[in-house]
């Protein structure tokens, strides 16, 4: 008898925090650099060396649980994590095990139409570890690997959720919300590619209708919003499909292989992970003031939920279009720049939907490498409005702003775009049309509507395209 | 014996640590003595006492996010029993 | 008196009169070392041509009319678990055996910054894990007052190197009487600071919440020097107390009238040597006839101290000494994956007795383990230091043996480790608070020296020193002159 199961999927999130240096020393956190160039001897571990805490990492982390609605906690502290890779060169990572500096928030998802709340059980501090290289072979057959440190005390926080996600849909909702939220309190670049946003999704199966949980595995190694949704989904299948013919999942935790489309079992190691969690007795504790966090929360920018109310309430957008906008900080301000300019704010947002978007996902570019400054934007659509240019025009303009970034009058004017909307310059071509076009005239004056296409067609044609197909229109039926 | 030659097996594991049967006995032994000694411990109430993790009383140490300058490459690999590509190289992880 | 046998303040008067040259001073000492360290065998690594380049230079400021800072152009040593740029720091284990750190620790910048000459490093129990400086890697170091003798550890080489003439001055760590009893068994000073006085950077750790650097000297007043130089907050050790620094000579006043001092009963009970408790006795007479006031006291956790020192020293070390595993510097000793390539290392790297206390440390930290040892061992640390934060109520400091017997023969306790962490008993309850202590030799038990130890109020070292100078003063008990230093001269 086939059961209905129901999958209950948990997150956990690492996220790098963009300060300028280390957790611990005053080394670059910036991307790549040569190998092991980004170092100094506390990331590098060596005999004697003792770490000191970055300010700016609390702050980061703060602010991240304020926006998560979390619990900043009044005392927290740094413990050692101890296990042994040679990307750790302590073999401890500094972490937080019991007392972490967020508790019990959460954040909201759309799902099904409404809007589901995840709870989100802690949020911790601790340091990136550092980069293993295989060469061109993968870490299962290759003969020796090669250790870049330069990662090796990056700042993060790991972003826990509680197991409240249901489906593949769901966990990606709630990664992208979380990127969203991440990218407006501007804490972290949030690249998937980049690493600086990762995610491991414990993934089960129950009986529907029951409480309890189901053996789970932990799915590591997706890289993206997409491979995130696949893997989840592939994962449940995967399980399913085993207790569907009655057997047992194993926990264990299991690789994303993009290639594949398929999860596939880390070999599980031949001992259980035991961490030896212990305070740092070289990092002391953290009293949290509560005046000061009453002031980072009131410095908190405006978050995507709070600002597509807004542009609903205010600008009078449709939920989804301010669903869509909000999405990305970097979008919204973009979008009020250009509402700022033009007061039409479902105009702005189809051309920033449509256009702008489809543009950028094409050249896999992001939003802050766009070209076109919003006051351009604002002046290419009072040209269309005001019938100086055809929509079609517009379009092509837009495409070439968007490649150049030249502003809307310099490609019309270089170009030589612009409408001719002037009378007295288009009825001498329209009487030169219609006297060099006796057939068709005659055909329209005995009833062939049709005809009418073709002579306004041969107007746009002497004059490339640029006549105002309104004007030709009146000019000719005044004529015949 | 307070510490059977398996546990310390195991504690030599979780150590990464690598032990001859003899030395597994003889360790056996030794831990054992010493972990007996300790159990004098059970026979303070330490209900109600906090943990002492410091003996300063300090917190919020903190350090500004201001870059210094980081070792010299060649500073850094200086020690490596063996590098390649300006890497730390290691065996196989598996 | 000879060269060797002076205090850092005598040789600096000398110094500043143009008496002596720093560089004469340093071959003096290089040619003792030459002369003396394959019997006592102190010293790890010596850095003769380096020392003799830094007493050149503080001489020729000295010949520009610089006004120098009073170690300049002293010869001294540090303990091989410092970090010295450019030079070996090996700890006494064969897995550093050819670590040359890229970094100095604080302690060796601000050494040298003062002028000191640094003639070398010394042996030490592995890691500083001993308490006979017989665990070393390397080579034993024995007693310079009687050869058969180990010297204490596990800053022994220290300590003997100062008692044999071969540095004026040494550094040494204390994480729980390395410092003192290495001390009182070579008959030298030795204080340990109280934890966060002297920034730990650059020392490389062995149990990071006790571990602390502090001088080893031939009198207070040279006590004082060094910390003058050493003691002061550091931004990069976060433990390091945010405190303003005394100057210590300001202590060396010779009286001690109206002083109360403690002498806590469980330190003179059962196990200690009758002659030693003689000792500590007419240590106390000696400052009551010089006007301070001593009365007995107790401190009821004392006997748990030892007991819960040794589960959190080794379950620090089990996390500190993590970091060697032949990836990045130290032996490697080769293997086919990565993690028999950690077990060889390691295995061959460690003695055993740094091997035990690996194990026994994550023991005490494993799942199942950690409430009943390292929890039960921090909670009672609590209740030792309240021990002390209640006596000091009452009294400035307190007065007992640095250890219940002097040094013991080479060999004796090598194979038991329970009756070798015996030896601490006296040491290890300071650590544990976190306070400040002295050893001070007083005596002479079989021809081999005696320490007592003055125990302070945290940041106090200063009433250390006071007492310390006044038995110094009052008596000719405290600077035991060594064997080898007397066959030298006759």
């Amino acid at each position: 008898m086939n059961r209905q199961y129901e999958t209950v999927i948990g997150l956990e999130i690492h996220v790098e925090l963009k300060t300028i240096t280390k957790i611990f020393c005053s080394c670059p956190t910036a991307f790549g650099g040569e190998a092991n160039t980004h170092v100094c001897p506390v990331c590098l571990g060596l005999p004697g060396v003792l770490p000191v805490f970055n300010e700016k990492v609390l702050e980061f982390a703060v602010k991240a649980g304020l926006a998560l609605n979390c619990e900043i906690a009044s005392f927290s502290k740094f413990d050692r994590k101890n296990y042994y890779y040679p990307d750790l060169p302590k073999n401890y990572q500094i972490s937080q095990y019991d007392l972490p500096i967020c508790r019990n928030g959460f954040l909201e998802i759309n799902s099904g139409g409404g809007t589901k709340r995840i709870g989100i059980t802690r949020v911790h501090m601790e340091e990136d570890a550092g980069k293993l290289l295989h060469g061109s072979s993968s870490i299962v057959t290759s003969g020796y690997s090669l250790v870049d440190l330069n990662r090796t005390g990056v700042p993060l926080i790991e972003i826990v959720s509680e197991p409240d996600l249901r489906s593949a849909e769901e966990a990606r909702a709630y990664m992208e919300k979380l990127r969203s939220i991440l990218e407006y309190l501007d804490v972290s670049d949030v690249k998937m590619e980049q690493g600086s946003l990762r995610c491991d999704a414990n993934v089960s199966l129950r009986p529907l209708g029951t409480e309890g949980l189901g053996t789970k595995t932990e799915v590591k190694n997706m890289n993206s919003f997409r491979s995130l949704q696949r893997a989840v989904e592939y994962e449940a299948k995967r399980q399913r499909e085993i207790l569907e013919e009655g057997g047992r999942v194993i926990q264990e935790t299991r690789s994303w292989d993009e290639e594949r489309g398929v999860t596939v079992s880390l070999r599980s190691k031949e001992e259980a992970h035991d961490y030896r969690y212990f305070p740092d007795p070289d990092l002391v504790p953290i009293v949290i003031d509560p005046g000061w966090v009453a002031k980072l929360k009131a410095s908190l920018p405006e978050l995507p939920d709070a600002r597509k109310e807004r542009l609903v309430r205010e600008m009078g957008l449709p939920e989804y279009d301010a669903s869509i906008i909000t999405g990305s900080r970097d979008l919204a301000d973009y979008f009020d720049a250009v509402a700022a300019e033009f007061n039409e704010p479902k105009t702005v947002s189809n051309w920033l939907m449509g256009e702008l978007l489809r543009l950028l996902n094409a050249s896999g570019m992001e939003m802050r490498e766009n070209k076109i400054a919003p006051a351009d934007l604002a002046a290419l659509l009072k040209l269309q409005a005001s019938g100086a240019i055809s929509g079609k025009m517009a379009k092509a303009v837009f495409e070439e702003m968007f490649a150049t970034g030249k502003s809307p009058e310099t490609i019309i004017s270089e170009q030589g775009l612009a409408q001719i909307s002037d009378e007295g310059a288009l009825a001498a071509i329209v009487d030169k049309v219609i006297a060099g076009n006796p057939g068709p005239v005659a055909d329209y004056k005995s009833g062939k509507e049709k005809a009418m296409g073709f002579l306004v067609g041969q107007v746009m044609k002497e004059t490339k395209g640029q006549a105002n197909p309104g004007l030709v229109n009146k000019l000719l039926k005044e004529r015949l | 014996m307070r510490i059977s030659v398996r546990e310390v097996e195991h504690v030599a594991m979780l150590s990464r640590l690598e032990l001859s049967a003899e030395e597994k006995q003889k360790y056996a032994e030794t831990l054992s003595a010493i972990l007996e000694y300790m159990e004098v411990l059970n026979q303070v109430d330490t209900g109600g006492v906090e943990p002492t993790a410091h003996v300063l009383p300090l917190k919020n140490v903190f350090r500004e996010d201001r870059l210094e300058e980081c070792l010299a490459k060649e500073l850094a690999l200086a020690n490596a029993p063996e590098e390649e590509d300006g890497c730390f190289k290691v065996p196989r992880l598996v | 008196m000879s060269l060797t046998s002076l205090t850092a303040h005598e040789l600096g008067e000398l110094l500043n009169k143009r008496e002596i040259s720093s560089v004469e001073l340093t071959k003096a000492y290089l040619r003792r070392i030459e002369e003396v360290d394959d019997q006592v065998r102190a010293f790890l690594t010596v850095t003769g041509d380096l020392a003799l380049k830094q007493a050149a230079e503080t001489d020729e400021k000295r010949a520009r009319g610089e006004k120098l800072p009073p170690l300049a152009g002293i010869p001294m040593a540090m303990k091989d678990n410092m970090c010295t740029k450019g030079i070996k720091t090996t700890c006494a284990s064969r897995i550093l055996y050819n670590f040359i750190p890229p970094y100095d620790a604080a302690v060796t910048e601000r050494l040298l910054a003062a002028g000191a000459v640094l003639l070398g490093k010394c042996n030490l129990d592995e890691f500083a894990m001993g308490s006979s400086t017989e665990n070393s890697g390397f080579f034993a170091t024995r007693n310079p007052h009687d050869l058969r003798a180990v010297p204490g550890g596990s800053s022994g080489g220290s300590a003997a190197a100062v008692a044999a003439g071969e540095a004026v001055f040494a550094l040494g760590s204390d994480t729980g009487g390395s410092i003192r009893l290495p001390a009182a068994f070579c008959g030298v000073i030795g204080l340990k600071p109280t934890y966060g006085r002297v920034s730990r950077y650059g020392l490389v750790a062995y149990a990071s919440s006790l571990d602390q650097i502090g001088p080893l000297t031939r009198d207070m007043r040279d006590c004082a020097l060094v910390m003058n130089v050493i003691a002061g907050h550091d931004k990069r050790d976060s433990t390091s107390a945010p405190l303003e620094v005394p100057d210590y000579t300001r202590f060396l006043v010779d009286d001690v009238r109206g002083l109360k001092i403690g002498l806590p009963r469980e330190y003179l009970g059962e196990g200690l040597d009758d002659e030693v408790r003689g000792w500590v006795k007419r240590a106390a007479e000696t400052l009551e006839k010089l006007g301070a006031v001593c009365e007995e006291v107790s401190l009821p956790h004392t006997r748990y101290a030892l007991p819960t020192y040794y589960i959190i020293a080794p379950a620090e070390a089990s996390s500190n000494l993590a970091r060697y595993d032949g990836v990045q510097y130290g032996l490697r000793v080769e293997a086919g994956d990565i993690v028999s390539m950690y077990s060889k290392t390691r295995s061959q790297g460690f003695g055993e007795e740094v091997k035990r206390r690996i194990m026994l440390g994550t023991y005490a930290l494993s799942s199942g383990y950690y409430d009943a040892y390292y929890l039960k061992a921090m909670k009672v640390r609590t209740l030792v230091k309240r021990d002390f934060d209640l006596a000091f109520e009452k009294y400035d400091c307190l007065l007992t043996p640095t250890s219940p017997t002097p040094a013991f023969e080479a060999g004796e306790k090598t194979a038991d480790p329970l009756t070798m962490y015996l030896s601490d008993v006296c040491t290890i309850p300071v650590n544990l608070a976190g306070i400040p202590a002295l050893s001070i030799p007083f005596g002479l038990v079989g021809g081999r020296p005696v320490g007592v130890q003055l125990i302070g109020k945290a940041f106090d070292e200063g009433t250390l020193m006071r007492a310390g100078y006044a038995l110094e003063q009052g008596t000719d008990l405290t600077r035991p002159r060594p064997v080898l230093e007397r066959t030298v001269e006759e």
